[in-house]
């Protein structure tokens, strides 16, 4: 057994989940899937004295149509969402980003809400949530609140989520028009953590300029990551007038903290990062064009 | 720390076992079940050699706390030949191909191909490389665990 030992609680209900959450305070890590957070455990990177279990929770499971978006539960595994048709045609940049998302053993346990909670700044759904502008609900015992995607990262594998707060479910904009959406990403093998990443998701308008765009980057910053400068460059810009290789230079420009290891220095990262945005941006493109 | 009740349903037979709630699947199966087939390499889920079938999906059995697999069915490598001990299609194709050497990942291969198969009885070269992009083998080269899929695939 590697783990230090710790309690559990499988709590009956959300409500329940919370009200104990707010008892136990910082000693209390709440487990979805679990793919992230026992082999941190085990690791022993991470020590916890409570884990409050909600794996079982049926009312945080599932995939729905709700306010215009599509609601995802927090424990929804991410093999139902690679799996769903209703997210392949509401959300296609989330179906896409899903086999990247670890191997589909990990997809088989891991859960959506647990990879977004857990705000690794490398993992590809943080970045398909601040690209597509999504928002996430957080249960307290005060009640529920919504945040933003945008303001829902804060540091590394840190959140705006309060000790007692629980993530219940992330609800996608559904994006309709003439839209493209894609991801790249270089690993050194299949479904292991990028080295570097973009997801794309961009609208076109009748004249073929930008509408709108949102890009996320990944693995290149101790947060998940949008390149706010690059969105704001294209937006309102022909399609056919912007310097793709101008656009991902200015994607990585501000970057202040691309992680560098024996798999590459920040240096190389934030030029592969560079033309990730390109290549998805040319593929993204390339599909709202032809729709 | 408390230690939690699981009843778990591994290869068919109901265990009801007292465990501590950090005792992971993998060592449930292998020490308190004595099924040593599951090998551990990583134990923190980079390898696969612990891969097992958990309601009949493929999971890494080192990333699964026991008490996450409470009321749940376990099938483990020892429940894939039958009884009499006749192979299965993936077995025999992987002895078939030289799709192993020493042996440590190869149940974690099996159990992955099994479900994999079971989900893709067709696939593409590519879809077969991304499906055992999940398991390492450190002898091989992987070329005879391709070509075991491929026979597999071909003969179901």
């Amino acid at each position: 057994m590697k783990p230090a030992a710790f309690e559990y609680h499988r709590p009956a209900s959300a409500a329940e989940s919370v009200v104990l959450l707010a008892e136990l305070g910082d000693e209390a890590k709440v487990l979805s899937g679990g793919q992230s957070l026992i082999p941190m455990l085990s690791l022993r990177l991470a020590v916890f004295e409570h884990l409050v279990d909600i794996g079982r929770l049926d009312e945080l499971e599932g995939i729905e149509h709700r306010d215009g978006g599509l609601w995802i539960g927090a424990t929804t595994t991410e093999a139902a969402v690679e799996h769903s048709h209703e997210v392949a045609s509401s959300v296609p940049l989330l179906a896409r980003a899903t086999p990247f998302v670890g191997h589909f053993q990990i997809r088989n346990q891991g859960t959506l809400g647990g990879s977004v909670a857990h705000a690794d700044p490398a993992a590809e759904y943080p970045a398909v949530a601040l690209a597509l502008g999504a928002t996430i609900d957080a249960l307290s015992p005060r009640g529920v609140r919504t945040i933003a995607a945008e303001e829902f990262f804060t540091g590394l594998w840190d959140t705006a989520l309060a000790s007692d707060e629980l993530l219940t479910g992330v609800t996608f904009p559904v994006w309709s028009g003439r839209c493209g959406f894609a991801i790249q990403e270089v690993a050194r093998r299949h479904g292991d953590f990028a080295i570097a990443g973009a997801v794309v998701a961009v609208e076109l308008d009748a004249d073929d300029r930008v509408r709108r765009c949102g890009i996320g980057l990944i693995g290149l910053g101790s947060t998940p990551l949008r390149a706010a400068a690059a969105e704001a460059a294209a937006t309102g810009t022909s399609a056919a007038d912007i310097d793709v290789a101008e656009l991902g230079r200015v994607a990585v420009a501000d970057l202040t903290a691309v992680p560098s290891d024996l798999h590459g220095s920040s240096a190389y990262r934030a030029r592969v990062g560079a033309t990730m945005v390109e290549r998805a941006w040319t593929q993204a493109i390339e599909e709202a064009l032809g729709g | 720390m408390g230690e939690v009740e699981v009843q778990v349903i591994v290869n068919g037979a109901a265990r009801s076992a007292v465990v501590e709630p950090r005792l992971t699947l993998a060592d449930f199966l292998r020490e308190r079940c004595a099924l040593t087939g599951t090998h551990l390499g990583c134990e923190h889920g980079v390898c696969g050699a612990c891969t097992v079938l958990l309601d009949g999906a493929a999971v890494r059995s080192c990333l699964v706390l026991t008490v996450q697999a409470d009321g749940r069915a376990v099938t483990t490598i020892e429940a894939v030949a039958s009884p009499e001990g006749e192979l299965s299609v993936v077995q025999e194709a992987f002895r078939d191909c030289h799709g192993l050497q020493c042996g440590f990942c190869t149940p974690g291969f099996v159990m992955s191909v099994t479900a994999f198969l079971r989900d893709n009885p067709d696939p593409t070269d590519d879809e077969i490389r991304q499906g055992l992009s999940g398991n390492l083998c450190r002898c091989t080269g992987y070329q005879g665990i391709l070509a075991a899929v491929r026979q597999a695939a071909a003969s179901t």
